[in-house]
């Protein structure tokens, strides 16, 4: 199992949601990413984007100016 | 066994392209949707910049509707190839700096690409003849078809009766009596349509899917180009547009002036890309100067800068100019009365 991290910082909604579906076509089920923010929009984006496509999201973090969102990819 | 047919939607996040995704699926067919990003998206930029915009719920509209279909949804980044498009449009713009129809004939052609590249055996749109003035009448509906590529392969299930049978429906993958005859700007049939599959709280953007159709916006873009004396833009460009007060003073160079905090927090990420300013004897916004300013017009853009703190009254105020490499500098200027910047300064 591999956990990767993603520096979507400074990227607005859709993309940092692009960068992490582009992301986790390389990735295997099982697989953890850790994806860190600066768009509140992710806290929604994100996690809809997931149960659109069958991830799971483990944990969300909002922080003063970032936001993390930790997935593990599915099958 | 017959084979289970596939469709890719084009989602845009709007009502028309949810019902027409809705109608097909109805049918058995398996819909996945697509939706392009091209930089000027209403959902992309807005949601972080503005603290005002906080309060309101922040969801992005494809990935809502996707989720109420219950269907996959493909963000594509289109916005490189896109730039060709807005560039240069065949058919030309709208009221603004919109080329809808080279956009729509793009997007459905891209679709024809993925639809190739990924087994799939038709495209669905939401597009209703006469609904907008330039890219659903009924004579651009061939255009789009024919210029896409897509020729019979795309299904407009909204105003399908009122248009030749396409293959999907020639071949009996879709039954064409269940499609409908939708025509005109009224919504009022769209409306029935989603209480009766149960929809609400879809989005109704009222300028459409782009900041493209916003006037404002537009003039910015027109100004960008006109100040470097060709069409080309970046991301950058394209997000900086949509912040801040735009002042030109002089065909050289502009003031992005931040309105909020947040758009002040969104700037600072620029700051070592452009020349900025702010005000360090008085509370005052973070200003990005764009282009090449001679000392001259730093000078009058730290008047200008002035103008928009709260010194705006004062003597004198202490501007502080910083450089892209860090280096700073003061400048001391009498802020400019109100009077003294031009309503045509502004874009
Ligand atoms: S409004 Fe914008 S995204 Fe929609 S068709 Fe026109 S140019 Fe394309």
């Amino acid at each position: 199992m591999e956990k990767i991290t993603l520096n979507a910082r400074r990227l607005l909604c859709p993309l940092p949601v692009i960068r992490t579906q582009d992301k986790v076509k390389q990735l295997k089920a099982g697989d953890w990413l850790e994806v860190i923010c600066t768009d509140p929009g992710v806290m929604q984006d994100i996690p809809a984007w997931c149960r659109i496509n069958g991830h799971k999201v483990l944990e969300t973090k909002a922080l003063d100016h970032e936001y993390i969102i930790i997935l593990e990819v599915g099958a | 066994m017959n084979k289970q047919r596939k469709a890719v939607a084009l989602i845009s996040g709007g009502l028309d392209s949810m019902l027409a995704a809705k109608t097909v699926m109805d049918q058995g067919i398996h819909v996945e949707g697509i939706n392009f990003f091209t930089g000027f998206c209403v959902e992309g930029h807005t949601h972080a910049i503005r603290d005002k915009d906080k309060a309101k719920p922040k969801r992005n509209n494809s990935l809502w509707v996707a989720e109420q279909l219950g269907i996959k949804l493909h963000i594509v980044d289109v916005i490189e190839e896109y730039k060709n498009v807005l560039i240069n449009p065949k058919h030309g713009y709208g009221a603004h700096m919109n080329p809808c129809l080279d956009c729509k004939i793009f997007m459905v052609n891209k679709a024809r690409q993925w639809i190739a590249e990924n087994d799939f055996d038709f495209i669905i749109t939401g597009e209703v003849i006469g609904q907008r003035p330039m890219s659903q009448r009924n004579a651009t509906m061939p255009i789009v078809a024919r210029e896409s590529g897509a020729d019979d392969l795309l299904l407009r299930p909204l105003c399908a009766k009122n248009l030749p049978a396409t293959l999907p429906e020639r071949e009996g993958w879709v039954d064409r009596e269940k499609l409908h005859n939708i025509t005109g700007r009224s919504r009022k049939p769209q409306m029935a349509m989603a209480e009766q599959f149960g929809f609400d709280d879809y989005a109704q953007p009222a300028g459409g899917c782009c900041f493209l159709t916003d006037k404002n916006y537009s003039a910015k873009l027109v100004d960008l180009w006109q100040a470097q004396g060709n069409k080309k833009y970046e991301l950058d460009d394209v997000m900086l547009l949509k912040v801040g007060r735009h002042i030109r003073p002089q065909p050289n160079f502009k003031l992005i002036i931040a309105r909020e905090e947040g758009e002040g927090r969104f700037l600072q990420g620029y700051k070592n890309e452009f020349i900025s300013m702010n005000c360090s004897s008085h509370s005052g916004p973070l200003v990005l100067i764009d282009g090449s300013p001679s000392a001259e017009d730093l000078y009058l853009a730290a008047q200008i800068t002035a103008r928009f703190g709260q010194g705006r009254d004062a003597e004198q105020v202490d501007i502080n100019v910083m450089n892209q490499d860090g280096s700073e500098r003061m400048l001391q200027v009498k802020p400019l009365t109100k009077e003294e910047i031009p309503e045509e300064w502004y874009i």
